[in-house]
């Protein structure tokens, strides 16, 4: 089964139309609003950004997704992304750990550098460190979560001796993680390697980069023993609007699109529909362009989409969501199980790695013949 | 490359006007080029990237972060070439801005090692220096191999015969054709390679290979990096020492 979700960046964009630009209060509120309304409208996913510089707000994820967990019951919520550069591993290990135990399950994340220069020596990094950062701090992260009393030493914190991180996670099994990048083959490797999953944001860029990493990521996954290249575990983001009418649709975003900091002054709304995966029309349109996405990266786990952005209106956003929920995710679901190889493995939740965490244990107590013919590496997942 | 590959020379021309006295100049140094390397018993093809034509796609590149289409279609041929002309109009005493910033949104790698000819137009002589003051360095930065004969054209210089009366040099034919036979002698000498003695094997070697064996870096996607290489780097490394 694939998971369907939103992602937000938390931007404070003033609303072109109006001239208008949310309070930091009215912004943060209206992100937990946004997320409960995903839950309402039958979505999967609600994903947050991190940053650490206006405009954008989301500086303290696991605060965030703690409040929307305590008034949600089914919604998985996660980030896009997390920053393993700057943020020390062993509260990370800490903090989603305990996100974890308060929503049964209900979490996991998605690792990413970040890409504001002066955000790493304001955390005492260095920008230029950005991949050996993300490698060693995750290969810490990931000890953090399977070993109970981990000795480490490395280059970027300082050394931890009979450390143990609290709490353990729920049920002895670590949060999944995603690994998001755009163009750093090295993160893909990351994701293959430790048999964790890879994002593409999959927004902004053609989607050749999109297709590229994906490939990279499912070959290398393959290489390490994880399973089939089809068997890696893939999600993509994405942008859309829409109205019922496709003109409709385009006439209420184009203002938005020329004033946003990341769109303006630059291609027209045509130019970049055309070059990017962003897509202004009608839920038909945005149906069929999802649906293609499969034709370059292959069968999927997880799609997240951009709504809030740019200074759109909470109502508008809000619609934007009854119309996601309604018409698109229903049809999405249905049309993406079509054709789908049983081999396909579905969206990794709590339930499923605790059931294969399960299975190896049993598996290693009724003898020992099961696990030395697991493939290298298969004990990391 | 064999000697039956044809050379790819790719021109990069940032006059703005119809006719432009810049690409006159450009063509006048690729003809040049071209019958030098075509005298040397080699095939020539050359391309010549109008930068105007592109001028909102650069801008576009600036603000996306992306060239469109066909703006990384030029890029392409520009980063494959086996030797560059490049020639721009002097503004405000150094190359016009549209024209740095064509190779600004070049990848900083995608000229390393190749062959460069500069040359530039401009309305009065006594701004010929900028080609060493500005292109010189620019294409320095990017690692291009520089023919040290750098060609500027002032409105006199298309009078034609020497300039006797200003008594500055040679005519400007003369200097398009020392500067085509530099560029030349550079391709064919397999420029920076030609310094390593593993190449001297390889004297018909040019462009993507001369590139190849001065270290260009290699596509990261086909030659991936083992994970367990980028961890051993980390417990290796002493000091704060970037990694790129």
């Amino acid at each position: 089964m694939m998971q369907f979700g939103i992602f937000t960046v938390g931007d404070v964009t003033p609303d072109p139309t109006t001239g208008r630009t949310p309070t930091e209060a009215e912004r943060i509120k209206a992100m937990t609003a946004v997320a409960l309304k995903a839950e309402e409208v039958g979505l999967d996913v609600f994903a947050t950004g991190e940053h650490h510089n206006p405009p954008f707000v989301p500086s303290s994820p696991t605060t965030m997704l703690g409040w929307i967990a305590a008034r949600t019951e089914r919604l998985l919520l996660s980030t896009s992304t997390t920053l393993i550069t700057t943020n020390d591993p062993v509260k990370i290990a800490e903090d989603f750990a305990m996100l974890q135990h308060l929503t049964d399950g209900r979490v996991d994340l998605m690792l990413g550098r970040g890409n504001t220069g002066p955000v790493y020596p304001w955390f005492g990094q260095d920008i230029r460190n950005g991949i050996p950062l993300a490698v060693e701090n995750y290969a810490l992260l990931h000890r953090l979560w399977r070993e109970d009393v981990v000795d480490w030493q490395g280059r970027f914190r300082t050394p931890l001796q009979s450390f143990t991180s609290t709490p353990r996670p729920l049920d002895g099994v670590p949060p999944f993680v995603w690994h998001g990048s755009i163009r750093s083959p090295e993160i893909a490797e990351q994701a293959a390697y430790y048999g964790d999953g890879f994002f593409h944001n999959h927004i902004f860029w053609p989607k050749e980069h999109t297709q590229r990493m994906v490939a990279l990521y499912r070959k290398r996954f393959a290489h390490y023993g994880h399973g089939s290249e089809e068997q890696a575990i893939v999600g993509l983001g994405g942008q859309v609007f829409m109205r019922k009418n496709s003109q409709d649709a385009v006439r209420e975003f184009r203002p938005y699109f020329d004033r946003a900091p990341v769109y303006g002054g630059g291609p027209s709304l045509e130019e970049f529909m055309r070059e990017t995966p962003l897509t202004v029309g009608s839920p038909q349109q945005v149906i069929e362009r999802t649906l293609a996405s499969r034709e370059y990266v292959g069968d999927y786990q997880r799609q997240l989409f951009l709504l809030d952005h740019a200074g759109l209106p909470l109502k508008t956003v809000l619609e934007q969501l009854d119309i996601l929920g309604e018409e698109v995710v229903p049809v999405l679901r249905e049309e993406f199980a079509k054709g789908r190889p049983a081999s396909v493995p579905d969206a990794p939740t709590h339930a499923s790695l605790l059931t294969a965490a399960r299975r190896e244990e049993a598996a290693a107590e009724s003898g020992s013949t099961t696990t030395a013919t697991a493939p290298e590496g298969s004990a990391q997942r | 490359m064999t000697a039956t590959t044809p050379i790819r020379l790719v021109v990069v021309s940032a006059g703005l006007t119809q006719p432009s006295a810049t690409r006159l100049l450009a063509d006048r140094l690729a003809g040049a080029a071209a019958g030098r390397l075509r005298s040397a018993g080699r095939a020539v093809e050359v391309h010549v990237v109008e930068v105007r034509e592109h001028a909102r796609g650069i801008a576009d590149a600036f603000t996306t972060g992306f060239p469109p289409a066909s703006l990384r279609a030029e890029l392409e041929r520009v980063e494959r070439a086996d030797a560059l002309i490049a020639v721009t109009p002097i503004f405000s005493a150094s190359y016009s801005g549209l024209f740095k910033s064509f190779f600004d949104v070049l990848d900083k790698d995608a000229l390393a090692g190749t062959p460069v000819l500069i040359a530039a137009s401009g309305g009065t002589a006594r701004h010929s220096l900028a080609l060493e003051h500005a292109l010189r360095p620019l294409f320095g930065y990017l690692r291009a191999v520089v023919a040290p004969t750098a060609v500027y054209a002032a409105p006199e210089d298309w009078a034609g015969a020497h300039d006797g009366a200003a008594g500055t040099g040679p005519a400007l034919a003369e200097r398009i054709d020392r500067a085509a036979g530099e560029l030349a002698a550079l391709l064919l000498a397999g420029a920076p390679a030609a310094a390593t003695p593993s190449a001297t094997a390889e004297v018909t070697g040019t462009g993507s290979e001369a590139r190849a064996r001065i270290g260009a870096p290699a596509d990261p996607f086909e030659d991936v990096v083992p994970f367990e290489q980028q961890l051993a780097a980390l417990r290796t490394t002493g000091g704060d020492m970037s990694v790129r």
